[in-house]
């Protein structure tokens, strides 16, 4: 018994004594974990202030900032009015970066720059294309030597910004999907195998030969992946890049709210599977100093540290009335 | 000692059956009191958890239930943007994948524990059963990840691959599917790895206690050891051994994060082994933290109750068998 | 004569089943035991290869940046496990003393309902902590909730019955005559509980209770919806808190390598720390049978 006491004493006292200031804890999005999880390590060493954010995907940063067990969410869809009638109380998006979702592959033999259309994209997530021979695909890459074999095809298996964003181009590309599945963070797959995260994806990608799916760029850039160049709405093959995600932004009306879809941008040279990724908190939130300090270091100095992680920064006219946005915060 | 859950101890008068003479110092009667209301609440707070934990599992899963109804278990509708939900997918899915593992399990961990118990000399019994407490000791995600570094690429090179693209067994129904690593197989391979230290241990202890005479008296018979362990030791332990098998169900329709780590997490049943699945602790692993309407967190809390319905009931026949075993022998050597 | 060589086939028959039998079940279990230390040997050798000290003594760096290391994971391991003690030691003990004491209808339903607590898969029991802890204190506290203190009690929800097991089963191990003895001379049943039978039968507590520490140190999935993970360092029982198990599931089924290597590290290092609690059990054990 007398080890338990001491140890419980030791416990309490050390949590007291090594408790180092912990002002925030955020969840979501893995599709912007890379960056943020620099800006953490940024923001610590100039602030001395550290923050958690577990990247548990963008549907469970909604259901956690709903159930108040977050102080904000990261998340690449915004919320929809019934999570936002749920949330009780006005929350903000603050788009905090720009990211590109790659169309990463795996097939040997097959270098980088497969070219690929949304179209051609939707009938291989339909099951309509099973092979990486097909005519569809043949037709894009002549050239290109493609195997006679089945293609895996990897999605998320959890609630995803990154989900929400290539199903929400997928839908505005190809009607049969937007009827048989239909865009969401997470929807009822026709095919292929569900990995947990950005992370979990890449990681199916990358075990399993003959693969595509679909990861926030950094992941596949970081793992030396190859991924497709897309064909945007001017029927150009874009790649995924920090320039091309930026232009697919450029330009686009923002309204006051800050939820927009910049998917199957017109840009001619904007990649079409682009998106925000928003930091959602509430309006009057219980650490809103906290807060406050923390989103405007992440729509000023952080912003820095997004070419090296391949994200594009928050365009910078939409970044004053960010400001405003995150004054408003009480 | 080994195998924590299930052993029963035998049912002996308790303690304080006959009434202690009782000091007539009031202080340290008022002690007693207090202790003994001490032991009582801490007994309640066990009580209290177990009911705590049904209610609320229960009560959660109420709004689901209203909305879908008996339905819930058969449609396999799983759509979280129309909030359509089923569970029949999963519910098959953990029974499919549990019982392939039993099938893999079983010869091994029997044949396993007849070595340990009859067969096998002293010098290497000891040795090897420690081994196998070691092996059911270890993590589930240690497992885990064993299965997604090691056992997927090598059943996707040396075994899914070959067979799918044979010409006589790619088109048999078990094998027909696109092979994909992460599936059924991978999961039953790498869930019956897991059960088999439970069931050997357990069976072992149950083989063991089967007498020692009966043993001997077919032996005086003159019959050989095999006829001994067929006709006579695996006879008797009959109950216990299933008991030792369903206690392994038991482990194997509970397991979440090896299972999700390597069955391919995707919402749909079917026969063939090297399609991808689901299974009801996976999805409330993988969808539970980010369910983000009521209905879809309470259509999750319905897959926990099933869950908990279905493992109180095959983990309690199991112990129940486990028991009658044991005790029964107990009695012929009294 | 026939019948002589009738008699004497059969003889060789049941021989030769014997050695088919008996080299069936040796075969079995040549099998199994091959594979489970195919399992044991590749984790030792490649978490051996990925082990070094900065591995134990850095946190985590930012996804992406080669480097770092699993302290935050292991001290948030031993922090669960501390927490988890604290509340599922005291009472499984009293608990299981409960069982020991008394006989009756409410000590059966207990145990009864003990047993069914402990075949309640894991991830159910996360999810119960998740609704009764971890809901409640964010409605109280927002941004509150995840934490170690939830972790530490998912954990101990699963420790108290083995323990209460263990501690009824040990108990009644201790003779009659002890406590009768004791009763006898005119002390009270707490001084005789707590003077008499627990040191005669302390080894065996001890046993059980490192039987149980180690059981519930490898859990996964109960922490998933409570203690949550934590990029920062963190001791604090209100706040979220990593652990070994969450970031081997993180690490191993991430793309990149050298997570999968902190992955194979920190099998390494928990299943270590499992056996040290595993020995420790088994020689207090040991030393009671030969005191």
């Amino acid at each position: 018994m007398k080890t338990f006491k001491t140890a419980a004493l030791i416990g309490i006292a050390a949590s007291s004594v090594l408790g180092q200031a912990q002002a925030l804890t955020g969840a979501g999005s893995t599709f912007i974990n890379p960056i943020m999880q620099t800006w953490i390590a940024r923001y610590r060493q100039a602030t001395g202030v550290s923050i958690n954010y577990q990247s548990i995907g963008s549907g469970g940063g909604i259901s956690a900032l709903i159930n108040k067990t977050v102080d904000f969410a990261g998340s690449d869809a915004p919320m929809n009015p019934a999570e936002m009638q749920q949330a009780g109380r006005p929350v903000l998006h603050i788009p905090a970066v720009v990211g590109t979702v790659a169309v990463a592959y795996n097939v040997p033999g097959l270098g980088q720059g497969l070219n690929l259309t949304g179209p051609v994209l939707a009938d291989i997530y339909l099951g309509n294309i099973q092979y990486w021979d097909a005519p569809q695909i043949a037709n894009l890459n002549r050239g290109m030597r493609l195997p006679h074999a089945r293609i895996f095809v990897a999605h998320r298996s959890d609630g995803s910004g990154t989900t929400f964003i290539f199903t929400d181009y997928l839908s505005k590309i190809s009607s049969e999907w937007s009827s048989r599945v239909g865009t969401g963070k997470a929807v009822h797959w026709p095919v292929g195998l569900g990995g947990k995260g950005n992370e979990g994806v890449a990681g199916l990608i990358k075990t399993h030969p003959n693969s595509i799916g679909y990861v926030e760029l950094a992941y596949a850039t970081q793992n030396q992946m190859t991924y497709c160049k897309m064909a945007n709405a001017k029927g150009r093959f874009i790649a995924p890049s920090a320039e091309s995600g930026s232009l697919a932004a450029a330009g686009v009306p923002m309204p006051a709210d800050m939820r927009v879809s910049i998917t199957n941008t017109s840009n001619p040279n904007g990649y079409p599977i682009s998106g925000f990724t928003w930091l959602i908190v509430y309006q009057n939130p219980a650490r809103g100093a906290e807060i406050k300090r923390f989103l405007n270091w992440v729509i000023a100095e952080g912003q820095s540290f997004t070419a090296q992680l391949q994200y594009a920064p928050v365009p910078e006219n939409v970044r004053a009335k960010l400001k405003a946005m995150i004054n408003s915060i009480r | 000692m080994g195998i924590d859950r299930s052993q029963h101890s035998q049912p002996r008068a308790p303690l304080s059956r006959q009434s202690p003479l009782r000091s007539k110092n009031s202080k340290l009667l008022a002690v007693d009191s207090w202790y003994g209301f001490l032991l009582l609440c801490a007994s309640a707070v066990v009580l209290l958890i177990i009911l705590a934990i049904i209610l609320e599992i229960y009560l959660q899963s109420r709004q689901s239930m209203h909305t879908f109804g008996a339905k819930f278990l058969t449609t396999k509708e799983w759509d979280p943007v129309d909030e359509v939900f089923g569970a029949r997918v999963f519910i098959l899915g953990t029974i499919y994948t549990s019982l392939w593992a039993l099938l893999l399990a079983i010869p091994l961990s029997l044949g396993t524990a007849l070595l340990l118990a009859d067969i096998a000399p002293a010098l290497i019994r000891k040795p090897v059963g420690f081994l196998i407490e070691l092996f059911a000791a270890i993590p589930s995600v240690v497992y885990g990840m064993w299965g997604i570094l090691v056992l997927v690429p090598w059943l996707l090179q040396h075994v899914e691959t070959p067979i799918s693209e044979s010409q006589r067994w790619g088109r048999f129904f078990l094998f027909d599917a696109a092979p994909n690593g992460n599936d059924f197989l991978a999961a039953s391979v790498l869930l019956s790895i897991m059960v088999i230290p439970i069931i050997t241990g357990i069976a072992r202890d149950v083989i063991r206690a089967v007498p020692q005479e009966m043993r001997e008296a077919a032996y005086a018979l003159g019959c050989t050891k095999w006829e001994v362990i067929r006709k006579v030791v695996v006879p008797c332990a009959k109950t216990g051994i299933v008991g030792a098998v369903m206690l392994g169900l038991g482990r194997a329709l509970g397991e979440t994060m090896a299972v999700t780590m390597v069955i391919g997490n995707s919402p749909d049943f079917s026969l063939p082994l090297f399609s991808p699945g689901y299974t009801m602790p996976s999805v409330i692993a993988n969808e539970f933290t980010e369910a983000p309407s009521p209905l879809y967190r309470s259509a999750l809390m319905e897959i926990a109750l099933i869950l908990l319905v279905v493992a109180i009931l095959v983990n309690g026949a199991a112990r129940l068998m486990v028991s009658l075993t044991s005790r029964r022998f107990r009695r012929v050597i009294a | 004569m026939i019948s002589g060589f009738r008699f004497k086939f059969r003889l060789f028959v049941r021989k030769v089943m014997n050695v088919i039998g008996l080299s069936i079940c040796s075969l079995a279990g040549v099998l199994a035991t091959a594979a489970l230390c195919l399992v044991v040997g590749y984790i030792v050798k490649n978490g051996y290869q990925a082990v070094n000290w900065k591995l134990i003594t850095q946190g985590p760096t930012p996804i992406g940046t080669e480097g770092g290391g699993l302290r935050n994971a292991i001290v948030g391991t031993l922090v669960l496990l501390a927490v988890a003690s604290c509340i599922g030691v005291p009472l499984g003990v009293l608990a299981g003393i409960y069982q020991a004491e008394k006989a009756g209808k409410f000590a059966k339903t207990v145990r009864f309902l003990a047993d069914v607590l402990n075949s309640v898969p894991s991830i159910v029991i996360g999810l119960f902590v998740y609704a009764v802890v971890v809901i409640p204190i964010a409605r109280m506290h927002e941004g509150n909730g995840f934490s170690a203190l939830a972790g530490g009690i998912a954990l101990s929800i699963i420790m108290i019955p083995i323990i209460m097991t263990a501690t009824e089963e040990i108990l009644k191990m201790v003779p009659r005559r002890l406590y009768e003895g004791s009763l006898a001379l005119g002390a009270t049943r707490f001084t005789t509980m707590f003077r008499v039978i627990v040191p005669a039968a302390k080894a065996g507590l001890i046993t059980g209770i490192m039987l149980a520490v180690a059981r519930v140190a490898g859990e996964t999935a109960p922490l998933l919806f409570t203690a949550f993970g934590n990029v920062t360092f963190s001791v604090r029982l209100d706040k979220p808190i990593d652990s070994l198990p969450l970031s081997i599931f993180y690490n191993a089924t991430s793309p990149y390598d050298y997570l999968k290597s902190q992955a194979m590290a920190g099998s390494l290092i928990l299943m270590m720390i499992i056996a040290v609690f595993r020995l420790s059990a088994r020689l207090t054990t040991r030393k009671s049978k030969m005191a």
